[in-house]
This record gives C-alpha cells, structure tokens and sequence, in this order.
C-alpha cells in the first residue's frame, strides 16, 4: 500500500485514487458558480472576516472595562439582583402572575423547557423537502413570534430594572480606616447605629459614614433630631457618650 | 530536514490524509463572502467558534491568578483588574466574548433555521448545535458567580432557587450545584468553578466536535 504524500487522491481526500471504493467525491459540481478550496484560500478571507471582528471586540475591551462590584456580601438582603442580559427574558417571566408563586413552576420549569424542546425537535417537526422561510409560514412564524417574545421580555426586564440604584449598591466602597478598641467604636457598635450604618460604616439601611464632610455639631444634631430616613433620638447614650461619638465619626476617612 | 521528519512520521502513521481531509475540501460559491457579500450570514458559525477559542485561552491565562476561594476570590479578580499588566485586557475579553459568543450563536442558530439547513440528512447535528447551546448558557451562568462580588452572589441565588423549584429532583440540584441544601458559600463557589472550567468545556468540547466532524460528513447545506 503506498503511503506518504505522493499519495494521490481523488477530489474529498478521504477517498484515494486506487482505492477500488466508488469515486463520489463530496465536491459541489452540482452547485452552480465557483468552488475554491479551504485551505488556503477560503481560510485566508475567513481569517480577514475574523480580523474585522477582532478589531471590533478588541475596541469593546478596551473602551468598556469589565465590572466588578464590590465583595460579595451574603448577608446585604437590601441587593436586587439582576442576571446577564441573556437570562433576563426567562427572569422577567417569573416576574408575571400566571408564572410566579404558586404557577412558579410554569415561568421556571415548563416555558423553558418547552424553548429548548421545541428547538431541539424543529427538525422532527419541519419535515417538508422546502428551505425557504416563506415557503414554510408556520415554523417561520413560530420562530419569529418566540424572538419576538424574548426580545418584549428582555426589554421589559431592562426597562423596569432601577439602573441608578444598580450602581449605587454594588459599587466598591474604599474602606474606612478605624481603630476598633477606640471609645469611639464602642459607643457606636454598643448603639443601634451599627444596624444601620454597618460595622464598618459602610453603609447599609443608614448611609456610609465615612468622609461626611460633617462636624461634630453636626453629627450631634442629626443623631438627636434624625434627617432624611433616619429618625431621630435613636441614640440613647448619655449626652458625653453622644459627643464622644459625634467627634469619632466625624473624623472617619477613607485615607 | 522538516521534510524528512514528516516523511519519517508519515511513512509509519500515515497522517496526510488527516489534515489533507480538512485542506482539500471545497467551498461553494454561496457561502463565501467574496462572492456574495449577503454570505456573510454563514460566517456566524465560525465566529462562535472564533470566540470560543478566545474564550479558552483568556480562560486559561484568568486561572494563572484567580483563586476559587471566597476569601481571596474577589482579591485575586482585584489585583488582575487592576495591578496586573493587561490583566485588565485578558479579563475584558473573557468578559465580552462571554456575550459576544451567545450574540453569535444566537444568529447561527438563526441563519440555520431561515436557510431551513436543519433538513434531512442534517437533523442530528441540529440536535447537537441545541445541546452547545445549552452547554454555553450553563457557561455563561456558571462563570457569573467566579468574582465573587455581589451581582455574582446574589443572581446566582436566584439561579438555584429556580433550579430548587423543578419538582421531585429540585432539591438535588441543588445540593448538587451548591454543595449544601441551605448555604451558597465556599462549597458553592469551588463547585461553580470545577464545573466551568472542567466539566462544561469537556462537554463542550466533545459537541464541538461532534459538530465539526458531522459537517465534514455532510457537507453544507446548498443554497436556497
């Protein structure tokens, strides 16, 4: 048997020229137009497509750096959630009645799964010898009602998502530099400030703590009389407790 | 002398045929864009697979750094943003391509059903395009939790419990992805790492395949 690159071939390589097999090569002759080969001319104008979107990718990279939010913190039960934009269709659908709560198992489980399915046995189902999507109205319609549907869910999704406050809960927050045996943070973890404000005055319910830009005064007065959300007189320590406090969170920085 | 190694390789493993295979195929006039430029819908497939590649590689360099531990997780994904040289490129292009993969596929998939090339004799490698499919979105889910940071935490919650919520084996999926039946923690995060990084490019992988050698079998579908 001969072997090596002397070895001739007939059209599709895996068939050799002596070889006693019928000769069908898998060439499109019956194509009209012109045929070239894979390698290496084809491969060369799929690599200049390739280069084109490379360079697009490249620009998206660097122009929008990845996210990374702050630590994961498994206990902040205020964080709402937001999947990647691939899964927001099937997030929203839970988000209606006939598929959340007791028909949760319908927005979870059987529209999913009846997507996949269905995709999956298109060929079982579109059976006719017809490629042409107007000669075939009803998977076309089928296929375009579903991306029709996914597109309306996504957007919903996007839509009624608060952007805002997205950022603002995940955003990394500089740690705040403290000594934790000072008077100072025993007064405020021994109060109910910490439930609020965090333990690390990061914020939580309260607001971060850290480079208020507040004085002591200020902070006396906003603990006795509340501002915004926060109400007042939640601190019930003695007036020289209150001071003490006062002057350590005013003097809370990020440095 | 490189030819006499390949001689000498050839003579005892008869590899020419192997890459003669995909070298000497030929490509019909009405997938290349050169002629048509409207062919470039045919050009999806190999995008995908473009970015998969992409996908691996970046992959590979993000695991020089990252740590699936939740304490140095969220650090080491940090220290590569931020201190390490074009660690900032490499996880960016992860991330994208992370997006752009699915856009990709997404338009494969929909230029192989409005071109009707899922007909016979192509039905099984529909099945197996349906089942990469599946494989990257689980990618997709599973390498959200990696940072570790709040986003990946919470939605990944959210992601178990609707897994929790599928009747009788809810419950085993989730011990199974999670590791416990109550906490999404350290267990959690190690088992969301193995299965992104080993088990679902194994799997996919194997499809790849299945897709690629199918298509040589089969040739492309002609024009409409």
């Amino acid at each position: 048997m001969h072997r090596g690159k002397g070895m001739k071939f007939v059209g599709d390589s895996r068939i050799k020229a002596e070889n006693k097999m019928p000769n069908v090569p898998k060439d499109y002759s019956e194509y009209p137009g012109k045929t070239e080969a894979f390698w290496p001319n084809f491969l060369l104008k799929e690599w200049m497509v390739g280069a084109v979107f490379l360079v697009g990718y490249l620009i998206l990279t660097v122009a929008h750096p990845s996210p990374l939010e702050r630590q994961a913190d498994p206990t902040d039960t205020t964080y709402v959630p937001l999947p990647d934009w691939y899964f927001l269709s099937m997030y929203q659908l839970l988000k209606y009645e006939f598929a959340s709560g007791p028909f949760n198992i319908v927005g979870a489980l059987v529209m999913p799964g009846i997507a996949i399915g269905a995709l999956m046995l298109v060929p079982f189902m579109d059976t006719t010898k017809e490629r042409r999507p107007f000669k075939r109205p009803l998977p076309t319609a089928f296929m375009l009602l579903a991306f029709a549907a996914m597109f309306y869910l996504t957007w919903e999704s996007v839509a009624n998502h608060d952007w805002e406050k997205a950022k603002a809960q995940g955003e990394i927050r500089e740690e705040v530099s403290f000594d934790p045996e000072s008077e100072g943070y025993k007064i405020y973890a021994g109060a109910s400030c910490i439930g609020c404000h965090g333990d690390a005055f990061e914020g939580g319910l309260g607001m971060p703590l850290a480079d208020t830009g507040l004085t002591a005064e200020e902070i006396t007065e906003i603990a006795k009389n509340g501002r915004g959300e926060m109400p007042g007189g939640t601190f019930k320590g003695t007036e020289e407790e209150l001071h003490t406090l006062s002057e350590f969170i005013s003097g809370l920085s990020t440095e | 002398m490189l030819n006499k190694i390949y001689d000498w390789v050839d003579e005892r493993l008869d590899i020419t045929p192997i890459w003669r295979d995909i070298a000497d195929h030929e490509v019909p006039e009405h997938v290349n864009p050169a002629h048509h430029f409207s062919a470039f819908i045919y050009c999806f497939g190999g995008l995908t697979f473009f970015v998969t590649v992409i996908q691996i590689l970046s992959g590979m360099f993000l695991t020089m750094y990252y740590t699936p531990d939740i304490e140095n997780a969220w650090k080491s994904v940090y220290y590569l943003q931020n201190e390490v040289a074009f660690g900032e490129i490499v996880r960016g292009m992860h991330h994208w391509g992370a997006s752009l993969v699915i856009v990709m596929m997404f338009l494969h998939t929909l230029r192989v059903f409005f071109t009707g090339s899922y007909k016979k004799p192509r039905e099984l490698n529909w099945v197996v395009g349906v089942l990469i499919f599946v494989t990257m979105l689980g990618l997709g889910f599973t390498g959200y939790l990696l940072p570790w940071d709040m986003k990946a935490v919470f939605a990944t919650k959210v992601g178990i419990e609707i897994a929790a919520s599928v009747p009788f084996i809810g419950e085993w999926i989730k011990i199974l992805l999670a590791g416990d039946s109550t906490i999404l923690g350290a267990q959690t995060l190690t088992r969301f790492f193995a299965i992104h990084v080993f088990f679902l490019p194994a799997a996919l992988l194997g499809l790849l395949a299945a897709h690629f050698i199918m298509i040589r079998r089969q040739g492309i579908s002609g024009p409409l």
